[in-house]
C-alpha cells in the first residue's frame, strides 16, 4: 500500500469518533431495540425544542410528523431519545389511525446542553427521525439542590 | 393524584381534537438528595393510558425525563358522544385516573 | 417669629418624612418589574397557561380545601366566608391582626382561623394543604396591586423589615440590597438578577420542582449567601415580608408565579 493511502485511511478511521457516539445511530442497540436494524431516516419527523432552555427541569418540546394518519397510513408511535441524560430513552409515544394528527407538546428535563432525537415508526413499517439542539444551563438531574 | 383534563365538551363528528392533561406527581429521579444525603427513590409515571369509550387512543410510556407534574398535549378524532378516562401508573404502584365526558354532533 | 418658625419646621419635618420615605424607594415606583419580566420566554408562557401552569394544580386544591370542613366545630373555610369574597384580600397582606396586635402574613391568617375558629390544627408551612389555601386565597387577588399598609402598628414591622433587608450576612456578608437594589438587571453566573419582589407567591420553582412559599424562597436566598436560615414563621421573616410588600407596591399580584 503506498504510503499515501495508508496516511489517508489512518486519517479516516481517527475521525470525529465523539460526534458518532454522540449522535442517535441507528445501529445504537437503544434504537435497534425498535427499529431491529431497519435504516432510520431523516424527514417526515418534526422535533421543536427552544434553542436556549430557561432551565433544564422543564423545557417544552413539540414533535410532529408528517402523516395523515388514515388506517393505510399512520404513525404507530413516536420514540424520544436524549444524548446526555442518565435515562436515554426518554419517553414513548404510542398513537394509531384515531389520532388524526400526530402531534405531541409535552415538557422533558434534559441534563445539560445536548441533542435530542426523535424517531417515528409508521404503519408500513419505516422509520423516520428528527434532531435538535438544546443549550442549557440549568440542568436536571446534575444540578441540585 | 390530583390531575386536570381539557377535552373539549362539545365536537362535531369526524372533527380532530385537542387533548391536554396536567398530573400532579413530582416524577422523582432518583438523583437528588434528600438534607442529609441520602439518595430519594426513583418514583415516576411510567405509563399513562387515554381511553375514549373504552378504546385506547394514546398511550405513553414516561421516564425520569419527563418534567415534575407531567403535562402531555395530544390528539384525537371526535367520533361519539361519552367519556374520556386517563389511568397512569407510577414506579410505586399507585394508580391514578380523571374521567371526562364529550358530546359529539353529526 | 420663632413661633412661625417652628411650625414651619415641623410641617418641614413632616413632609421630609414622607418624601424620605419615596425617596427611599430604591427602586422608584415606575420602574417595578414583577419577577416573571426576567423569565425566559417558555417559562412566561408557562406561568400564563391557565392550564398548563403546575402552580394551579395547588390553587385547584386549594379551591377543594375551601369548602372541606376540618376541625372538631366541622367548619370549613366557607362556613363562614361564604358570601365574602377573597378578592383584594392577599393584596393588603402583610397586615396587623386587630385582635393580637401581631403581624400576619396569609399563612398565619389561615392558622389562626383553623386553631382559633375551626378547632382545627395549624397547617405545616409548605405543607401541601397550606400551599393550596395561601396560593387560592392570592389567586383571588390576581391582578390587583399589592397595597400593604404600613401605618399605626405596622410602622416599627415596616422598619425592622427594611433594616433586615439592609443588613449584611452571611459567609458571603451580603445584605438583600446588594443583590436586587443594586444589580438587578445584572447576571448572576448563567441567571438575571431579578428586583426580587414577592407578588407572585406561592410559586412553581423550577429548582424545587414544586410550589413554595415566599418563606421558601427567602430562607433559599439566605442559603445562597450562606446565611443562617431562620426557622419558618419567625418574626424576621414576617418583617421583611412587609417590607417586600411595601417595596413591591402597586406590583400586581401574579399568583402562582413561575420561577426558577
Amino acid at each position: 500500500m503506498k504510503r499515501r493511502d495508508f496516511l489517508a485511511g489512518l486519517a479516516g478511521s481517527l475521525a470525529l469518533p465523539g460526534t458518532a457516539l454522540a449522535q442517535v445511530d441507528p445501529l445504537d442497540p437503544l434504537v435497534g431495540g425498535v427499529t431491529n436494524g431497519a435504516p432510520v431516516k431523516k424527514g417526515k419527523v418534526t422535533l421543536v425544542l427552544p434553542q436556549l432552555a430557561d432551565n433544564g427541569n422543564s423545557v417544552p418540546i413539540r414533535i410532529t410528523v408528517d402523516s395523515p394518519m388514515t388506517e393505510a397510513d399512520h404513525v404507530k408511535s413516536i420514540h424520544l431519545y436524549s444524548e446526555r441524560n442518565p435515562v436515554r430513552n426518554m419517553a414513548n409515544f404510542y398513537l394509531g389511525p384515531r389520532a388524526g394528527k400526530a402531534e405531541i407538546n409535552s415538557r422533558v428535563r434534559l441534563a445539560g446542553s445536548q441533542r435530542v432525537t426523535a424517531v417515528a415508526k409508521l404503519s408500513d413499517g419505516s422509520f423516520w427521525y428528527d434532531t435538535a439542539s438544546v443549550v442549557v444551563t440549568l440542568s436536571a438531574c446534575l444540578d441540585e439542590s | 393524584m390530583a390531575a386536570k383534563i381539557q377535552v373539549p365538551r362539545e365536537a362535531k363528528r369526524g372533527e380532530i381534537i385537542e387533548i391536554r392533561i396536567l398530573i400532579q406527581h413530582p416524577m422523582e429521579t432518583g438523583y437528588r438528595h434528600d438534607d442529609v444525603g441520602h439518595l430519594i427513590k426513583r418514583n415516576v409515571i411510567n405509563v399513562l393510558s387515554c381511553r375514549y369509550n373504552g378504546v385506547e387512543v394514546f398511550r405513553a410510556d414516561l421516564s425520569s425525563g419527563i418534567s415534575a407534574n407531567p403535562y402531555v398535549q395530544f390528539y384525537t378524532v371526535a367520533e361519539a358522544s361519552g367519556d374520556f378516562e386517563f389511568t397512569w401508573i407510577d414506579d410505586e404502584g399507585l394508580q391514578g385516573s380523571e374521567r371526562q365526558s364529550i358530546v359529539v354532533k353529526g | 417669629m420663632r413661633r412661625a418658625r417652628a411650625r414651619f419646621a415641623l410641617v418641614a419635618a413632616a413632609l421630609a418624612a414622607g418624601t424620605a420615605l419615596a425617596q427611599e424607594r430604591a427602586i422608584p415606583a415606575g420602574e417595578l418589574k414583577s419577577g416573571s419580566a426576567f423569565l425566559g420566554p417558555d417559562l412566561r408562557a408557562l406561568q400564563n397557561d391557565d392550564f398548563a401552569n403546575p402552580g394551579m394544580l395547588w390553587v385547584e386544591r386549594g379551591e377543594k380545601l375551601w369548602s372541606e370542613p376540618a376541625g372538631k366545630r366541622t367548619l370549613a373555610c366557607a362556613s363562614c366566608h361564604k358570601d365574602t369574597s377573597m378578592r383584594g384580600v392577599a393584596a393588603h397582606y402583610p397586615r396587623i391582626d386587630k385582635a393580637s396586635g401581631k403581624l400576619f402574613n396569609v399563612e398565619s391568617r389561615i392558622n389562626q382561623c383553623r386553631t382559633e375558629r375551626m378547632g382545627a390544627g395549624p397547617l405545616r408551612y409548605e405543607s401541601e394543604e397550606l400551599l393550596a389555601l395561601t396560593a387560592y386565597v392570592a389567586r383571588q387577588s390576581l391582578g390587583l396591586p399589592i397595597a400593604s399598609s404600613i401605618e399605626g402598628a405596622a410602622r416599627a414591622h415596616f422598619e425592622s423589615g427594611r433594616a433586615g433587608y439592609h443588613r449584611r450576612r452571611g459567609q458571603m456578608n451580603l445584605s438583600c440590597a446588594h443583590c436586587h437594589d443594586e444589580n438587578w438587571g445584572k447576571r448572576l453566573l448563567s441567571e438575571t438578577i431579578s428586583q426580587g419582589h414577592p407578588n407572585a407567591y406561592p410559586a412553581y420553582r423550577m429548582e424545587w420542582q414544586t410550589m413554595g412559599s415566599l418563606e421558601r424562597r427567602l430562607r433559599a436566598c439566605l442559603s445562597g449567601i450562606r446565611a443562617e436560615m431562620l426557622p419558618y414563621g419567625s418574626q424576621e421573616y414576617l418583617d421583611l415580608e412587609l417590607f417586600l410588600a411595601w417595596r413591591a407596591q402597586g406590583l400586581p399580584i401574579e399568583t402562582p408565579g413561575v420561577r426558577r
